[in-house]
């Protein structure tokens, strides 16, 4: 049997661009849980909300979805805000953060589930946009502009979370609270203002995250829990709070999934990124950039 | 005979650990004789806790090698450790919020102590009475552990640890933060472990106490060990006394 | 009370209720009583690890259909005997729990939570695809036409074997909690560095926890094929025995046994109502609601609210 280049190429190009958009779904727990140790599991609900709200301008207005999601950022910005405080003061003030923090998240993801089972139906839904039925080719391969346009825009988005982290003041401040919470009090800053506001940024990452998710495919509620795997296993693979690791790690989730997809049947899929999770924990939970 | 009462209790050897690319302890020796007491002394982060941590087993050290009783223990997980007779108590208490003051002794009593001891159900209960009386709670027995004074959470930590009947103890800045009065109180409880032939290694700050206590005096310094001997000789060594002035 | 006593008066009262059943001529009643039993299993059992050890497990599908479909093969291989049946599914989750806990339980309890939810979506998948037991479009399981112990309906006779599972289970729980592994699983619960460093050997009891747990919640999952009659993998996986059984401990109070029998009685009850009578998605989300409510505001549920109680009254 010939060797199927034409299948591995878009493979790999295909795996490299969900890659990408997988960077962008996950680095929101990376900074959450990487960095501020929260065990946000509820983080894929956010996903998903954003997905909806995305689908519901585009239906009555006909804007881009991605637009949607830069100008609505804003109010999952404030959404993790509140929820940062409940969870702070219910639960990382009493020290419960473990099992009732997880138990908290957990019904926040549920309830999400839900209540959009409940407004929207089961049903698969989708957005229209002016590039959706596009596909480039270049020989061999096919570049279809769903996967191309929200991959740029999401590694657009990771690599801007991380000069931020990196080069600002609050940014820097979120870098360091994840490692010397005294040392920053001694400072004079005040830890939990900057970790809420670390949150709050975790979970506007995942609304617009979401809103990319309708372009590559049509969702419906139950989507949410798959990604937890996802971007946990990539939070995990990538070293947990490092932003370059985030990438590496989504871009191989990316492309194993890609090929499980094509070579076995994409009903294997889900169990990818779950079981490249159970392995990472099993055996190096310190992830691929190792700590 | 004479050689058996010299034969270690506890031999640290080269012991290394690393954080990423922070070292913690570089190559610390420590050796402790049966009933010995040791004070260990250093500035913050010289890596004393890393040290106990070490040797408890809580973590795990990339160099060097931890003898107890003439065994290698370095791969023995903590509760092996206890189990062994080598116990330790937490600078920051960390009681059994859920259960009483005297639960919270049943469980070394249990776990640890009953694996080198024979001891029936209701010796188990007397044994924490007993002990609760030696440190102080006697009047506390069914308090719950959660909500007792500062004091008092030291008092069951170094109460923790002696029911596991270790023979060597590690008592971890039990005197920290704590008033003239209650330092005593620490104190008495700590000698009254001498006899019982208890080894004991106190790691503290307060001077006087370390003075008072210790055989013999080790100092940390940013992972290095820079003295180890007589109290007095190591309180009047320059190198040590910069150490602390530097702070 | 001895534990010993207990097992005997458990085991009574279950025959009891059992007998005292034939005389209840409305079947709605066992389908109603079996998802309540089944409900008092799963939290028990979940509560296990959970609120005896401290570990929570989001995978309480995967283990409730591992003991679903150890059924659903053994039909379709042997025609085994239900009690054979029961035992298997038992052993298989329980073999499931020794194994996810062996390769996860060395981790951070939040490690340990995310693999179990890892768990549930791989067992599905792998079950999804697996044609022997039905694979995506379901199994049918025929009851047998000839019903042991002369009972009247084959309902009965499930129902029979899930009251006495129940006991079971609670005698077990009951065991762990006033035995000294249920100390030792309170102190790692409450610091497990600490309850280490006190000789407690802590990954051991957690194996064994989870194994516990996971068999039951197994042996909850057994008798769930014939009762349906049918079992495609969204049923045996749904999300609401996740859900519910973290809620019904939590609600119920996660100290002792006896919490998450409130827990699923009280819940369970509600949910069959608000099933009946307004849909299934607006119950799934009542549950949520609850969870959320209590999780925040009265963690330690409702035997907590007692315990203060009978506190303040001293």
């Amino acid at each position: 049997m010939e060797f199927p280049t034409a299948l591995v190429l878009n493979a790999i190009i295909a795996g490299l661009l969900l890659g990408g958009f997988y960077a962008a779904v996950s680095v929101g727990i990376s900074i959450s849980f990487g960095m501020l140790d929260v065990v946000n599991i509820a983080h894929p609900a956010f996903i998903i909300l954003g997905s909806y709200i995305a689908y519901i301008v585009n239906d009555r207005m006909g804007v881009d979805p991605i637009l949607v999601s830069v100008v609505v950022s804003p109010l999952f910005f404030a959404l993790g805000m509140l929820l940062y405080r409940i969870y702070y003061l219910c639960f990382e003030k009493r020290g419960q953060e473990s099992l009732r923090g997880l138990a908290f998240f957990f019904g926040i993801l549920f309830i999400t589930e839900v209540a959009l089972v409940l407004i929207f139906g089961v049903d698969y839904r989708m957005v229209q946009t002016a590039y959706s039925e596009t596909t480039w080719r270049l020989g061999p391969v096919d570049f279809p502009m769903r996967l191309v346009v929200p991959f740029l825009v999401s590694v657009t988005m990771v690599v801007g979370v991380q000069l931020f982290l990196t080069h600002t003041f609050f940014g820097r401040a979120v870098l360091a609270v994840a490692q010397d919470q005294l040392a920053l009090r001694l400072m004079g800053v005040n830890p939990t203002r900057v970790k809420g506001l670390a949150f709050a940024l975790s979970i506007a990452t995942a609304g617009v995250a979401g809103a990319f998710l309708i372009v590559i495919q049509p969702v419906q509620p139950a989507i949410g829990r798959e990604f937890i795997g996802l971007v946990f296993a990539v939070c995990v693979l990538g070293g947990m709070g490092s932003i370059w690791g985030t990438l590496l790690g989504a871009f191989v989730l990316g492309l194993a999934e890609s090929f499980t997809s094509t070579f076995f049947g994409p009903s294997w899929a889900p169990a990818v990124s779950f079981g490249l999770l159970l392995a990472a924990l099993a055996f190096k939970p310190s992830g691929l950039l190792g700590r | 005979m004479a050689d058996a009462l010299n034969e270690p209790l506890l031999e640290v050897c080269g012991v290394t650990k690393r954080f990423g690319g922070f070292t913690a302890l570089d190559k610390v020796d420590l050796v402790v004789r049966p009933g010995e007491r040791l004070g260990l002394i250093g500035p913050n982060g010289s890596g004393k806790s890393t040290l106990v941590n070490c040797i408890s087993g809580t973590l795990r050290n990339e160099e060097g090698g931890i003898r107890f009783e003439g065994r290698d223990i370095g791969k023995e997980p903590a509760h092996r450790r206890t189990r062994l007779g080598l116990a330790r108590s937490f600078q920051i208490p960390k009681p059994f919020a859920s259960m009483s003051v005297l639960d919270n002794l049943r469980i070394p009593l249990v776990y640890a102590a009953r694996q080198h001891e024979k001891l029936s159900k209701s010796h188990i209960t007397d044994e924490a009475l007993h002990i609760l009386q030696q440190v102080g709670l006697g009047d506390k027995v069914h308090a719950m552990s959660g909500g007792l004074t500062q004091v008092d959470m030291r008092k069951l930590e170094l109460a923790r640890a002696m029911a596991a009947k270790p023979k060597l103890l590690i008592s971890d800045e039990a005197m920290a933060g704590l008033s003239a009065s209650e330092v005593d109180d620490i104190l008495v409880l700590l000698s009254g472990l001498r006899q019982q032939g208890v080894a004991v290694i106190m790691i503290e700050h307060v001077m006087r106490a370390v003075m008072k206590f210790s055989e013999r005096v080790a100092v940390l310094v940013a992972g290095r060990k820079i003295a180890d001997g007589d109290p007095q000789a190591v309180a009047n060594n320059m190198e040590v006394v910069t150490a602390y002035l530097g702070q | 009370m001895s534990n010993r006593a207990f097992a005997a008066a458990a085991f009574t009262i279950a025959l009891a209720i059992v007998a005292a059943s034939r005389l209840i001529p409305n079947d709605y009643f066992f389908s109603a009583a079996y998802t309540v039993l089944q409900f008092i299993i799963l939290a028990t059992a979940w509560n296990i690890l959970g609120g005896y050890t401290g570990y929570v497990n989001f995978g309480s599908a995967a283990f409730f259909a591992t003991g679903a479909y150890s059924t659903v093969f053994l039909y379709k291989a042997l025609h085994a005997p239900l009690i054979v049946m029961i035992v298997t599914g038992t052993l298989a989750a329980g073999l499931l729990g020794l194994a996810v806990g062996y390769l996860t339980l060395r981790l951070r309890g939040v490690f340990f939570a995310i693999a179990t939810l890892a768990l549930a979506v791989v067992l599905y998948t792998f079950v999804v695809n697996w044609d022997y037991v039905g694979g995506a479009r379901g199994a049918y399981i025929l009851q047998p036409r000839d019903i042991p112990f002369g009972l009247p309906r084959y309902i009965h006779l499930l129902y029979s074997a899930m009251v006495l599972m129940t006991a079971l289970a609670l005698i077990v729980a009951r065991a762990i909690e006033t035995s000294t592994i249920g100390r030792g699983l309170a102190a790692i619960r409450d610091d497990e560095v600490a309850a280490e460093c006190a000789g407690v050997p802590t990954l051991r009891l957690k194996i064994f926890s989870a194994t516990v747990s996971g068999a039951l919640m197994g042996m909850a999952g057994t008798t769930f094929p014939y009762y349906l009659s049918y079992v495609e993998p969204s049923a045996a996986f749904n999300l609401s025995y996740a859900v519910n059984s973290i809620a019904m401990p939590l609600i119920g109070g996660m100290m002792s046994w006896v919490g998450p029998v409130i827990g699923a009685v009280l819940l369970g009850t509600v949910q069959q109502v608000v099933q009946v009578t307004i849909s299934s998605a607006w119950n799934l989300l009542i549950v949520g609601v609850l969870l959320v409510v209590f999780v925040t505001l009265a963690p330690n549920g409702i035997m907590g609210w007692v315990e203060a109680w009978r506190r303040r009254k001293r």
